[in-house]
């Protein structure tokens, strides 16, 4: 029993070697933001080029890298370990169980991170520079005419990958084994849902990516021509193998926030989730859609016109669950009594500019207009509207919701909002006018563009700026929170929350569920 | 509970929710205000129209398509703002209990399916016309290299016509000494000239790595992918001058290879080409000449600014390739420097200019490289010691 009720170790070595759920979470949690501050200083030197045209700051080179890291330090940096950490704060409450399943794996999971994107850092110093073709990395490009720093790149997917499926793996065990008795699946509450789908479908896809970074690796070093023709290989194979894996991550890169958002705009709805049934079924059904799509990231490359009508179809088809999730959200807010707190207002802000990106999406999805748009900056807007006001709004929603009761004490209102407003405007003058130069004909991934783009990119950056600067407000709110801010103690933290993990005391102890909570069968879901 | 939750100072003041729905209002007059704004040259806010059948066929399918998404933002954002306003707990308001309805989960699925057929119709048409290659009235290879475009025109009769498109904006403007032309980063030495009203095949690939072949008004996109063809076709309706650019990411210049594409009369093609025939005929008779030291260092310079200076430096100082100046291979012996610019370094940036260039400017170029930037060789190439040497 005495081994049981032990507080956390003391020093470094409480983090280093901690098996706990909630420590290990918080070190994701704050992994990511440090990541979220690199990525966002590379989207910085990408913007301060582009404020005018001609070249500036940066050779097209070092442009090039930086539009690179960028892309792969915020999703496998910034966004995916975020969730991670929020799936391990909050699956074991939310189902009752006393931590993860494989607490060792956990810690594991974690502590390959950090050397894997310092080595990927370091690449900025290598001769020849960091990687450079792009977070999609195409062969050949990234292959026979990349620099030696490609290995190294290689190296770094691979341990992320290792992270990503034990991560996964732990939350697929957890959830099967470690339910408190009485809660069955379809009382789960989403959160844990979308985190089941997803882990099922990071197990499923980052083999692939390790598969196509290997094929990268031995046309690099051991002579083979996986990706060249001059080989009898096939240079889009590499996009299927990579499109393969990249569409359901953008899928595991949202599905979490989807389940975010389901428990907080209930909470200040004060109204149980519209249809909790059909938000389930619908993010299945957009999971295994995910799994053919992925050469709607591939029109013009040239595949038969039969592909290409095939992609067209299913990828527009994923619109339907995708519109039923927005409307399920509606309709919950629809007759609730609805208060505005910060992490409300990050979630309608997500409403709102999630479903301008899936407009877009639809948009992206009519294969003749997509020979238009593809490539452009209005596949940058596309996509920035679903993973920045998607992913990331969901995430900061997130933190706010559940902060108090992590750490027993409140944020500040009036900053939170502030950090809102200033977010919302400022993300959308950064990416509202993208979508207009991409139309108009600016293509992605240049260091430089011609005059009658200037005005719109000009807008961009200052956007792109503000923006950046009010993460700076939202790290100092929590931080002042944790050091200073007023003490809650109240259990449920918020009047309309629901769920387990409102029934713990405030702050959540180190160690919560050692014995199973009651769960009361009249109770629908959580 | 946390009594910060007391509405009275929380939520938030009418005003605040008068902004968010002049912004939401702004968005939603946006979007449509983008319809109407076809193309001004400043600013464009829209796709093209562009000058050819297919173009208006994706525009009008872009234009429904954000229509619809319009429409359907309206609903969904109405219904949310009409909830935000008037659902506020600071009203008063009870919150009702209802959830689930099968009825309604029907609805929003079948409705939206409904929408989606209906789009997915004139999609498939206009989808199916792109892929019809048949019957074209001429055919030009086009290839993407690091970083400039190739064209030839295939079975013209006579002399056949090949050429490189290159940037042709000045480095002082790219890196601001010089004020920027109108066409800044859109203009090349040589652009790709194709006749008004004629059904032109593009077979389309590339030497190294993947690029793609964009002209916005001619509503082409095709990857140029090395080691395959891809097929495309335009047929222009108006004659003028058309510009795009590359649209796949393909190393360091990629933002710094535009496509110009002219379309003339047919006769005026016909001038052209006839021109470009006569003067490929000339760089046959080139061949067989000898050159003084002094012409073939002035053709090489301009030889050099076009193929070399990107990489190799203004100065032969280097860059993404190795410097000129002072260099082991450009004072060595002749033989390495006739292999290295006839065959490139496999797996690097360095071309096989081999097969770029004719023989005349690759003896031009080469002559340059080991005499100017202080390397002072004094030897000179003649067009046959280049053919003498690919010859084997
Ligand atoms: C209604 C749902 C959606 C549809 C129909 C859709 C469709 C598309 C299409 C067709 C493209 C390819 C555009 C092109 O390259 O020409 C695309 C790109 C992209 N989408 Fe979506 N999308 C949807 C939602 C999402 C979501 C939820 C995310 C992630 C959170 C996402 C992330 C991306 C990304 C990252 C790219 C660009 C990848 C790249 O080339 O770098 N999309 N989308
Ligand atoms: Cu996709």
């Amino acid at each position: 029993m005495g081994d049981h009720h032990h507080g956390p170790a003391k020093g470094l070595s409480r983090w280093l070697f901690t098996t706990n759920h909630k420590d290990i979470g918080t070190m994701y949690l704050w992994f990511s933001f440090a990541m979220f501050l690199l990525g966002g200083t590379f989207a910085m030197i990408i913007r301060a080029e582009l404020f005018q045209p001609g070249m500036q700051l940066v050779e097209p080179a070092f442009f090039n890298q930086m539009t690179t890291l960028h892309g792969l330090v915020m999703v496998f940096g910034a966004i995916m370990p975020s969730f991670v950490g929020l799936a391990n704060w909050l699956i074991p409450m939310m189902i009752g169980a006393p931590d993860m399943a494989l607490p060792r794996l956990n810690n594991w999971s974690f502590w390959i991170l950090p050397p894997a994107f310092l080595l990927l850092a370091s690449t900025l110093f290598m001769e020849g520079g960091a990687p450079a073709a792009g977070w999609t990395f195409y062969a050949p490009l990234s292959t026979t005419y990349a620099g030696p720093s490609v290995t190294i790149f290689i190296f770094c997917i691979h341990i992320l990958g290792v992270s990503s499926i034990m991560g996964s793996i732990n939350i697929i065990a957890t959830v099967m084994n470690m339910r408190a008795p009485g809660m069955s699946y379809m009382k789960m509450p989403l959160f844990v849902w979308t985190w089941l789908i997803t882990a099922f479908l990071l197990v499923a896809v980052m083999p692939v990516l390790a598969g196509a970074v290997t094929m990268m690796l031995m046309d690099v070093h051991f002579g083979t021509s996986f990706f060249s023709a001059a080989g009898g290989g096939d240079p889009v194979l590499f996009q299927h193998i990579f499109w393969f894996f990249g569409h359901p991550e953008v899928y595991i890169i949202i599905l979490p926030a989807f389940g975010v958002v389901s428990q907080i705009i209930p909470a200040f709805s004060r109204k149980p989730l519209f249809g909790y049934d059909s938000m389930v079924y619908a993010t299945a059904a957009i999971a295994f859609l995910s799994f053919i799509v992925w050469a709607h990231h591939m029109y013009t490359v040239g595949m038969p016109v039969a592909g290409e009508l095939f992609f067209m179809y299913a990828t527009m088809l994923i619109a339907v669950p995708t519109g039923v999730k927005v409307f399920n959200w509606i309709t919950t807010m629809w007759r609730g009594a609805l208060t505005f707190e910060t992490p409300m207002l990050f979630c309608i802000g997500f409403l709102v500019l999630f479903t301008i990106g899936g407009f877009t999406g639809l948009m992206l999805s009519i294969a003749p207009a997509d020979f238009q748009y593809h490539d452009s900056y209005f596949v940058v807007a596309h996509f920035h509207y679903v993973m920045v006001a998607g992913a990331v709004f969901s995430m900061t929603a997130a933190v706010y919701f559940w902060l108090p009761k992590w750490c027993g004490k409140m944020y500040n209102e009036t900053m939170g909002k502030t950090h809102f407003w200033i977010s919302f405007i400022a993300f959308n003058v950064t990416f509202f006018p993208q979508h207009f130069v991409g139309l108009a004909g600016m293509p992605r991934r240049i260091p430089d563009y011609s005059l009658q783009f200037a005005d719109f990119n000009m807008m961009s950056s200052i956007g792109a700026f503000v923006y950046g600067a009010s993460q700076l407000l939202f790290l100092y709110n929590v931080i002042a929170t944790i050091v200073a801010g007023k003490p809650v103690s109240d259990d449920k933290v918020w009047d309309g929350a629901e769920g387990l993990e409102w029934t713990v005391a405030t702050p959540a102890p180190y160690h919560t569920f050692e014995v199973p909570p009651k769960i009361d069968p009249a109770h629908a879901h959580f | 509970m946390f009594s910060g939750l007391e509405l009275e100072n929380y939520s938030m003041s009418l005003n605040t929710f008068k902004r968010l729905l002049a912004f939401a209002a702004g968005v939603l007059v946006t979007l449509p205000g983008l319809a109407l704004a076809a193309g001004g040259e400043k600013n464009a806010l829209n796709m093209p129209v562009g000058v050819t059948d297919v173009g208006r066929s994706i525009f009008d399918l872009h234009m429904i398509i954000l229509w619809i998404c319009v429409a359907i933002g309206a609903l969904v954002f109405g219904v949310m703002f009409y909830s935000i306003i008037y659902h506020r707990k600071s009203r008063g308001v009870k919150p009702a209990q209802f959830h689930e309805s099968t009825k309604v989960e029907i609805a929003w699925t079948v409705v939206p399916f409904l929408i989606l057929i209906t789009m997915a119709v004139p999609a498939t048409s206009t989808l199916l016309d792109i892929y019809d290659f048949d019957d074209a009235d001429m055919d030009v290879l086009v290839t993407g290299y690091q970083w400039k475009w190739k064209y030839e025109y295939l079975a013209e009769d006579g002399e056949s016509v090949a050429f490189f498109s290159n940037l042709s904006t000045p480095q002082a403007e790219i890196y601001n000494t010089d004020g920027k032309n109108e066409n800044y980063l859109l203009e090349v030495d040589e652009p790709l000239v194709i006749p008004v009203d004629t059904k032109v095949r593009f077979l389309v690939t590339a030497n190294d790595v993947i690029h793609s072949w964009w002209v916005p008004e001619l509503a082409v996109k095709k990857d140029a992918i090395p080691g395959f063809i891809n097929e495309t076709w335009t047929r222009a309706n108006e004659i003028g001058t058309y510009r795009g650019q590359c649209a796949e990411l393909c190393g360091k210049d990629h933002g710094f290879m535009p496509i110009v594409v002219e379309v003339v009369s047919k006769e005026d093609y016909a001038a052209w080409l006839g021109e470009k025939q006569e003067q490929a005929a000339k760089v046959k008779e080139l061949m067989a000449q000898t050159f003084s030291l002094e012409e073939l260092m002035a053709r090489g310079k301009a030889v050099y600014e076009r193929n070399c200076l990107a990489c190799h430096g203004a100065r032969g100082e280097g860059g993404v390739g190795t410097a000129i100046a002072g260099s082991p291979i450009a004072t060595g012996e002749l033989g390495g420097h006739l292999e290295i610019g006839i065959n490139g370094v496999a797996g690097t940036a360095m071309q096989a200019f081999g097969g770029q260039l004719n023989d005349v400017d690759l003896a031009a170029v080469i002559t340059y490289q080991r005499n100017a930037f202080g390397n002072n060789m004094g030897d000179l190439v003649q067009p046959i010691d280049v053919f003498n040497y690919k010859q084997g």
